[in-house]
């Protein structure tokens, strides 16, 4: 910390604390380690179905090891678990330091929430390889584990809100109006999403309250803010603290951070409907969803440049810091998917890319490249400081896992994008007869070497995450690695032109 | 005129309250007075960590 900003700190007025704040860190520490685990898990799980899709026989001929049943484990896994407790570490971490305050509820809630998110995880992948599902999109625990998960929510709701509220610093940082959007949105959309009838007390079965179009609306209005709010705006709290953080400089502009969240947050949830287009929903609901999805790419691109230029006059430390490599190559990655979001929300290119193997693509150019990039950042940056330890075991890893993890997204991508855009025109493919010219299982055979490329690209992205767990290990056992050192001095050309 | 008539007629002008809520944050985010508190705030994480409870 250099003087120069503890002097600007103090003159923040008559609610600057000067004795120490003491902050709680042992449940953070459970959420990282819960994270990391969870990653790879996730990661594997992905890999391992998208060589399932490669190769069918890996279903193994088993109804717990098929592709139906395993996909779900995936998604939760890398959404909910990895995701879940990368903002529930991040949030309470920042939440404190931002509010100079430590955690509304103490250690014991936290803990708490601890435990029973992660049982929450494990029942939930119980229940997916077992049968038991909703069918609904990134919703599908049944009735009963949606009650448990709505008890542990409002739990870190009233945790998060509570330490925000008794803050010691008068003003509430960004960050933590995105987090507090994060926490109160996905409580409505969750509730919201799964007002089931189950069909007996004890059973695990229920259906939907609501039937027809209105569920698959009430569905997609969930979904698609899961993404919006879940993946972008809690992730866009993790970007407000842990790139200024690192890079050792405010944000960009916090007048723009102020303009990209309300704006963010009040255009996102008008974005669902593009989830069906062409189907039953009306007309006007699909053109809705397709307007305000392309108006969001401008609060969306605000926000990448805030993140982006917060490094101006920093660029050298990109070369030299490859965490911080990872945080602004993530905030990169949600610059291109906000932009490719909203290209296939508007209704023809849809009609191309929907059903499509593009979905998938774009889905991963978000996940991995952004949700999982400043993820990673901000656990190389986290667990030297939760563990005590005054720097990583190597920078050098670091980087290998960079630049592992950017050549599987690549692969990933490229490979969804071709398969996506061939498999579009394939299906639309008529002869000069007027007869369809492919049938599905034509499009199937061609999609094959696709596959295998997107599944060597899983391979390496799950050899990065390896990568960053060794040097995790290591960290935590204080050991540090004899390598060579990023120069971080300025050139002697500079220092001698100026 | 009943409240349902309201609702509708209000709802018809959707864009306006769209654009005069936009121009709300504007100008509260660009208002030549808050500078000094955002630049403040923008300061907030670099401030001292403190310790571990």
């Amino acid at each position: 910390m250099t003087s120069a900003t503890l002097t600007s700190g103090a003159t923040l007025g008559s609610q600057r604390v000067s004795e120490d704040v003491r902050y709680h860190e042992d449940a953070i520490r459970l959420f990282v380690i819960a994270a990391v685990f969870w990653g790879v898990v996730g990661f594997l799980a992905g890999t391992f179905i998208a060589l399932q899709l490669a190769f069918p026989a890996l279903n193994l001929g088993l109804e717990w090891t098929s592709f139906g049943r395993l996909r779900p484990v995936h998604t939760s896994a890398v959404i909910f678990a990895f995701g879940g407790n990368v903002l529930f570490a991040t949030s309470l971490y920042s939440v404190q330091r931002t509010c100079r305050q430590y955690l509304f509820g103490g250690e014991g809630l936290a803990k708490f929430i601890f435990w029973n998110y992660n049982v929450f995880i494990v029942l939930a992948a119980l229940s997916y390889v077992l049968g038991f599902t909703q069918g609904k999109e990134y919703a599908e625990p049944e009735w009963i584990l949606d009650l448990y998960l709505t008890v542990t929510w409002v739990l870190y709701a009233v945790q998060f809100i509570g330490t925000v509220m008794t803050r010691r610093e008068s003003h509430i940082y960004v960050a933590n109006w995105f987090f507090m959007a994060f926490i109160l949105t996905v409580a409505i959309l969750h509730i919201g999403n799964n007002i089931n009838v189950p069909v007996s007390l004890f059973g695990m079965k229920s259906y939907t309250f609501v039937s027809g179009v209105q569920s698959a609306m009430v569905q997609w209005w969930y979904g698609h803010n899961a993404v919006g709010f879940f993946l972008t705006a809690g992730f866009l709290g993790i970007m407000y603290y842990f790139v200024p953080k690192r890079a050792e400089r405010p944000v960009y502009s916090y007048r723009l951070s102020i303009v990209h969240f309300w704006t963010l947050i009040f255009l996102y949830i008008w974005a669902g409907p593009h989830h069906l287009h062409y189907t039953s929903l009306p007309d006007w609901a699909q053109t809705l969803g397709m307007t305000f999805s392309v108006m969001l790419w401008m609060p969306s691109w605000g926000g990448m440049i805030n993140g982006i230029m917060t490094l101006s006059g920093a660029w050298d430390k990109l070369r030299t810091d490859p965490v911080l490599r990872f945080l602004v190559t993530s905030v990169a990655f949600y610059g291109m998917s906000t932009f490719e979001g909203p290209l296939m929300s508007v209704k023809p290119v849809n009609a191309l890319s929907h059903y499509t193997d593009w979905t998938v693509g774009h889905v991963h150019s978000g996940a991995l490249g952004w949700v999982a990039f400043v993820s990673f950042g901000a656990i190389y940056y986290l667990v030297p400081v939760l563990w005590k330890r005054s720097q990583l075991y190597s920078m050098r890893l670091v980087s290998y896992h960079f630049w592992t993890a950017t050549i599987g997204i690549v692969l990933y991508i490229t490979a969804m994008w071709v398969s996506g855009i061939m498999q579009g025109l394939m299906w639309r493919a008529y002869d000069n007869l007027g007869f369809l010219q492919y049938s599905f299982v034509e499009t199937v055979a061609a999609m094959h070497p696709f596959y295998v490329i997107r599944a060597m690209g899983g391979v390496l992205f799950v050899t990065g995450a390896l990568i960053m767990v060794y040097n995790l290990w290591r960290t935590a056992k204080g050991d540090v690695r004899i390598e060579k050192p990023y120069v971080t001095t300025p050139h002697k050309a500079t220092v001698g032109a100026a | 005129m009943d409240l349902d008539s309201i609702t509708v007629m209000l709802r018809s002008f959707w864009t306006v309250w769209l654009m005069l809520l936009l121009t709300g944050i504007l100008v509260y985010a660009m208002w030549p007075g808050n500078r000094r508190t955002f630049d403040d705030a923008a300061q907030i994480p670099l401030k001292d960590d403190g310790q571990e409870l």
